[in-house]
């Protein structure tokens, strides 16, 4: 029982951190040194060492095969009972049936459409306010205060106020999924406009820039690193808020599907659900930092760096 | 660092070259750029609340000349260069940009810092574009960016980032910049204080080329008294505040480096800094 539970505990909290990554050099304790300091974090693979090694591509996964290896081979000697954890093949075979029900596409499509929306919402609303407050004086004293005391509330603690106001529909998700998502861009697009370079905006403002133009050709360029920090941070929130809200309550998606097989004992399929969560996590850090190196190919930090 | 033979990054374009809304745009541009700007400073002032870091500067400056202010730390020569490109207010006395009939000209001054300042998330050549300031076409900029980046000697690293340049080269590539949009007035900060001893001789020659090729009046600040005296038609010391010596170098250029009638003019000029004479 132990082991198992420590198994499945272990890949749950190895899939939030690696989400989680970038957010150690901005974490909300500790104010982000802005662009620079990003900067110096962005290069978190040591290319040159892994580079050296051959094979390096497949040695990530070395240590994953071989767990479930493990695993398939105590499932199948009778050490894991299937009650407790089901074997590998077994999930394989429930991801399969429920891939050819289209159950699996809907309740996924319905949890992606959520999270995409919730981060939609939150993270332009934090993108807009992190702009202004970094840009206008004004907007800042009027609201930057207000927001770093509600980012100190954990925004689960807000579950019960949420189904009072908005019942365990699709607002509810949504309301929690944006809140989740808002404060890290909030707080990463404006210390990264913060932190645009003086030198810059002052050589910007000596060749003519104002407004609009000094916004796209220097601030926002110069808050991009740090902007992704945030969103990247996001995506491991939005997920995270996602999950719990699913569980609440919910008539369709991937936490749905996985409170229905609990109540069922059908535990290939809860570990499916948290396989397909771990995938899309994965999936969704993939996209952004494919966009941040296309953005960034600037970024000495980011050149020449294949992974 | 070698200079070749200097192209000038503003050599005429041909109409042949260019299409009837490209020579409209030209036109229209030349127009705005203006001739030299000649410098009249009449009791120029500044102070920083209780500190009184200029204390009624006259100067005169023909339309296309080069001054070097030298002086030690503090004694005010940024500040004035910042006066000059008007990124600050003087508090007292006027400052006026004449051309050599006396009459007023609108300066469209440009400065060099220290540092390049390029954009990192711009091209070498999208860097001098900015020069041009906005509202300028796209395509005409690029080809004005990539002829005064033939005028530096940098042609072949347009399209790189500037974090793939050396040292040396980002500054270039900033005097470049300033120069694109052919200036009446380029001030210097100290433009090749950061840069090693070799590529500042390379990069004293390649201003001097640039400055006699364009005509523009110069303003180099500089710690350098050697460099002053390398570059400059005149040179000004300050000391707190005050135009203490005010010295024409009439030697011809080019100027050798290690000239001895240059290297006398020199010590001359460190015994006024220094206090020795």
């Amino acid at each position: 029982m132990t082991t198992v539970d420590t198994f499945s505990e272990g890949r749950d909290i190895r899939r939030i951190r690696e989400d989680r990554t970038p957010s150690v050099a901005t974490d909300y304790s500790n104010p982000p040194k802005g662009a620079a300091g990003n900067v110096a974090r962005a290069g978190d693979g040591q290319p040159a060492r892994s580079r050296s090694f051959s094979g390096s591509a497949l040695l990530p996964f070395l240590l994953p095969v071989t767990l479930v290896i493990f695993w398939q081979v105590g499932s199948s000697a009778g050490f894991i009972s299937d009650r407790i954890m089901p074997s590998p093949v077994a999930v394989v075979a429930a991801f399969w049936e429920r891939l050819l029900s289209g159950e699996l596409a809907r309740d996924v499509g319905v949890s992606g459409a959520r999270a995409l929306s919730g981060l939609l919402i939150g993270g332009s609303i934090g993108f807009l306010l992190g702009i202004a407050n970094g840009v206008s004086k004004l907007s800042e004293q009027l609201t930057d205060t207000t927001l770093q005391m509600l980012r100190t509330i954990p925004h689960l603690a807000m579950i019960p106020l949420v189904i009072l106001w908005f019942g365990i529909g699709e607002e509810a998700k949504l309301f929690l999924t944006s809140l989740g998502v808002l404060f890290p861009i909030y707080l990463n697009t404006y210390h990264g406009v913060k932190n645009v370079d003086r030198d810059l905006l002052e050589m910007g403002r000596i060749y003519g820039m104002s407004g609009w133009s000094l916004f796209r050709k220097v601030i926002f360029p110069g808050a991009l690193p740090s902007i992704f920090v945030g969103l990247r941070y996001a995506l491991g929130i939005m997920w995270l808020t996602l999950i719990v809200s699913e569980s609440i309550a919910a008539n369709s998606g991937i936490g749905y599907m996985a409170n229905t097989a609990r109540e069922f004992m059908m535990t290939d399929v809860v570990v499916l659900a948290l396989v397909i969560y771990a995938v899309l996590g994965k999936l969704a850090d993939v996209i952004a930092r494919t966009l941040e190196r296309a953005a960034l190919s600037w970024n000495p930090a980011y050149q020449d760096q294949g992974e | 660092m070698p200079i070749g033979p200097y192209q000038s990054p503003l050599a005429f374009i041909s109409d042949a070259e260019l299409d009837a809304h490209h020579a409209s745009q030209l036109v229209e541009y030349q127009e705005a750029s203006p001739q030299p700007a000649g410098l009249k400073l009449r009791g120029v002032e500044k102070r920083f609340g209780d500190n009184q870091v200029l204390r009624g500067i006259d100067l005169d400056v023909p339309a296309g000349q080069f001054v070097a202010i030298v002086g030690k730390s503090g004694c005010g020569k940024s500040t004035l260069l910042r006066l000059l490109v008007g990124l600050d207010e003087p508090t007292g006395g006027r400052i006026d940009f004449v051309d050599d009939a006396g009459r007023a000209v609108e300066p469209n001054s440009r400065i060099v810092f220290q540092e390049p300042r390029l954009l990192p998330w711009f091209s070498v050549v999208d860097n001098v574009a900015v020069g041009l300031g906005d509202g300028v076409p796209k395509a005409f900029g690029r080809r004005e960016a990539e002829r005064a980046l033939a005028g530096v000697q940098l042609s072949e690293k347009a399209k790189d980032w500037p974090s793939k340049l050396s040292g040396g080269q980002r500054q270039r590539v900033a005097l470049a910049r300033a120069l694109v949009s052919r200036p009446g007035l380029l001030a210097l900060d100290e433009p090749l204080g950061a840069l090693d001893a070799l590529t500042r001789l390379g990069m004293q020659d390649l201003v001097t080329d640039v400055w006699r090729e364009l005509g523009f009046t110069a303003v180099l600040v500089t710690h350098d008294v050697a460099e002053a005296v390398h570059l400059a038609d005149r040179v000004i010391v300050l000391d707190e505040g005050r135009i203490s010596l005010d010295l024409e170098i009439p030697r011809d250029r080019p100027r050798r480096h290690g000239d001895p009638a240059l290297a006398e003019i020199e010590g001359k000029l460190l015994d006024t800094i220094l206090g020795k004479a």
